[in-house]
């Protein structure tokens, strides 16, 4: 963008490709430091203040004189020996649990959903443009709204209860609480995963499915033995970023069953909390728990099943001059001449 | 074709031939049947009267307006929270793609040492919680006299629509012919007219779709609203919507909630539907391969 200079013919091809390469490497700079620069002040120095915000108290004491002393107290990690073990823990321990139980079940059962619905829109022929914009509906509606719309269907005289012939008081405190996010953000998520993994079905050529069932393998091997490997990295990836997505959960159980709710309050809920009371240590030790939580489980998830996730990038640039490609530069510029 | 027929035959055995050709279509109208309830749901409560607002008939009898002038009277201040969402969706779009583009072609086109570092770090800041960058900002922001301005709503939406915008780009622009960037330069075109005169009107289906992607995620954005505004007039419409008051203290207006929720919900669907293909395009492009 910012280099107009006028391209140098040289006879060269090598000074000409190095020359090519310190220019690719200062154009590089100038075209990515914007977003590392953004990156870095609305990413990094949040996350780094935060961990050292936790490790001061928000001062607001009577010196000597009777006087108030504004202005933080370094209390190195006494807040997160509170958390740990001191009187925040029980708080504490509950949302983490509250935050592991919801990546747990929803994540199992928005894959289980997701790739049943990937497998009947497979199969369909007819009607899959139909069904691919329904399932973009949940997807679209802001969480805070689908929050809302379940707090409706979930309401003591709400059509759930009607539908059940029950009478559960789904928004207070119990396991129904939970119940009720859950089924709310299944509702929200599962047709997400089912596109994604729709999009990996579809790159499975349909020879290797013909194959097996010469060789003499029926639907149900085929779906285990097949199907599911070859949507692996696919299915890797998406359960990936559900799971951190559900980590950080926050506006689906504050709007649906509310803020200070032991049965759902979640590390997000309990650190915006702390905030919001302008206790900003013990929130930021928070914030930076549930940070390294997300973390470990990232890396975990990608060292223990090496879901590639930069491998769609890395995949295209490595295999640029096969055959297709190479067909493609064959043709593009008589195109472009014609 | 023929593994298909098999996977259906082993769902339904012993079904006679037409049934089992029906199988798919009743798989179809359950999964359209998932997606479409809940939001069906809130539509048709929407326009009930309020007087009849716990009837669970599946049509409003008779159908009423009301719901919706409620959301429309000048105390709640609607409008202008749809204002708000829309001016901090659309200037985090803008500035999301003016930034993300840039970093896009570079990742995508040149290669220089670092790259996967690049695109690694972009990813990871997208893995951050929301919580772990309002809570320190919302201290800088509280000192520096910022709540309740759009910059504070503004700055840290950053934080999770750049890294999305940069790597939709990112694949979208890998797609592009490369070859007519080169005959561009060969053409006596520098890089960086080679990248406006070419490579921009290609991509422009893919920044489109990115733009889509990227407006909504900031249009459905919480707890950034929620946190960084505690002034009615500032607040976005997700944010505004959950604080429906009831016209008597504590019962929660539901059917306004549910109105307002459609108002703020259908503009997104008709867009969705409208580029159903290419979001899904992106959706998936995003996330997977």
């Amino acid at each position: 963008m910012t280099t107009v200079t006028a391209e140098p013919k040289t006879t060269s091809t090598g000074t000409q490709r190095r020359k090519d390469a310190q220019r690719s490497g200062r154009l590089a700079l100038v075209l990515l430091s914007p977003t590392v620069l953004v990156l870095g002040l609305v990413v990094g120095y949040p996350v780094i203040s935060a961990i050292r915000e936790s490790l001061y108290e928000r001062g607001q004491g009577l010196d000597a004189e009777g006087f108030v002393v504004q202005g933080d107290k370094f209390v190195g990690l006494s807040h997160y020996r509170d958390i740990f073990s001191g009187p925040a823990s029980t708080a504490f321990w509950n949302a983490f649990w509250n935050t592991s139980f919801f990546t747990v079940t929803t994540v199992v059962i928005e894959t289980v959903l997701g790739v049943a619905m990937a497998l009947v829109m497979h199969q369909a022929f007819r009607g899959r443009g139909l069904v691919r914009a329904s399932i973009l509906v949940p997807w679209a509606i802001p969480t805070a709204v689908s929050g809302l719309l379940w707090r409706w269907v979930f309401q003591a005289d709400g059509v759930a209860n009607a539908v059940i012939g029950r009478q559960v008081l789904w928004t207070t405190e119990g396991f129904h609480a939970k119940v009720a996010v859950i089924i709310a953000d299944t509702w929200k998520t599962a047709p997400f995963i089912g596109l994604l993994v729709l999009a990996g079905l579809q790159l499975i050529p349909r020879e290797v499915y013909e194959a097996a069932r010469v060789d003499g393998a029926g639907a149900w091997k085929a779906f285990w033995r097949i199907t599911l490997p070859l949507v692996k990295p696919v299915l890797l990836v998406a359960v990936l970023f559900r799971m951190l997505d559900v980590l950080r959960m926050f506006d689906l159980p504050f709007v649906l069953i509310g803020a200070r709710k032991e049965s759902v309050e979640t590390l997000s809920m309990l650190a915006w909390d702390e905030a919001t009371n302008l206790r900003y240590g013990a929130a930021a030790a928070y914030a930076t728990i549930l940070f390294l939580y997300v973390a470990v489980v990232a890396y975990a998830f990608v060292k223990l099943l090496g879901a590639d996730i930069l491998g769609q990038v890395r995949e295209q640039g490595r295999s640029r001059p096969d055959r297709r490609e190479r067909r493609r530069r064959a043709v593009v510029p008589r195109e472009v001449t014609a | 074709m023929t593994a298909l027929s098999a996977r259906r035959a082993a769902a339904a055995p012993p079904a006679p031939r037409r049934p089992r050709r029906l199988l798919p279509y009743l798989g179809i109208a359950i999964v359209g049947l998932y997606c479409l309830a809940p939001f069906y749901w809130m539509a048709i409560s929407a326009f009930r009267r309020p007087e009849d607002q716990f009837d669970n008939s599946p049509l409003p009898t008779p159908w009423s307006l009301k719901n919706f002038t409620a959301v429309f009277r000048p105390d709640v201040g609607f409008e202008r929270s749809l204002l708000n969402s829309l001016v901090v969706a659309g200037t985090t779009t803008a500035l999301v793609l003016a930034i993300g583009i840039c970093t896009a072609y570079a990742l995508a086109r040149l290669r220089f040492r670092g790259r996967y570092l690049v695109l690694g770090i972009v990813l990871a800041t997208s893995m951050c919680p929301g919580i772990s960058i309002v809570v320190p900002l919302l201290k800088l922001f509280t000192n520096l006299g910022l709540i309740n301005t759009y910059q504070a709503m503004i700055l840290p939406s950053l934080s999770f629509a750049l890294p999305l915008a940069v790597w939709n780009l990112t694949v979208f622009f890998r797609q592009l012919p490369f070859e007519l960037e080169q005959a561009a330069m060969c053409d006596g075109c520098t890089r960086g007219a080679a990248f406006r005169k070419i490579i921009i009107p290609l991509a422009a289906p893919g920044v489109f779709t990115t733009a889509i992607i990227t407006f909504i995620a900031a249009w459905n954005e919480f707890i950034i609203a929620l946190s960084m505004v505690n002034k009615k007039e500032m607040q976005t419409a997700t944010v505004s919507i959950s604080k429906f008051t009831g016209a008597y203290g504590f019962d929660q207006p539901f059917g306004t909630q549910m109105a307002a929720g459609v108002i703020v919900t259908v503009p997104l669907v008709i867009v969705v539907l409208i580029c159903q293909r290419r979001i899904i395009a992106g959706l998936t492009a995003g996330g997977v391969k």
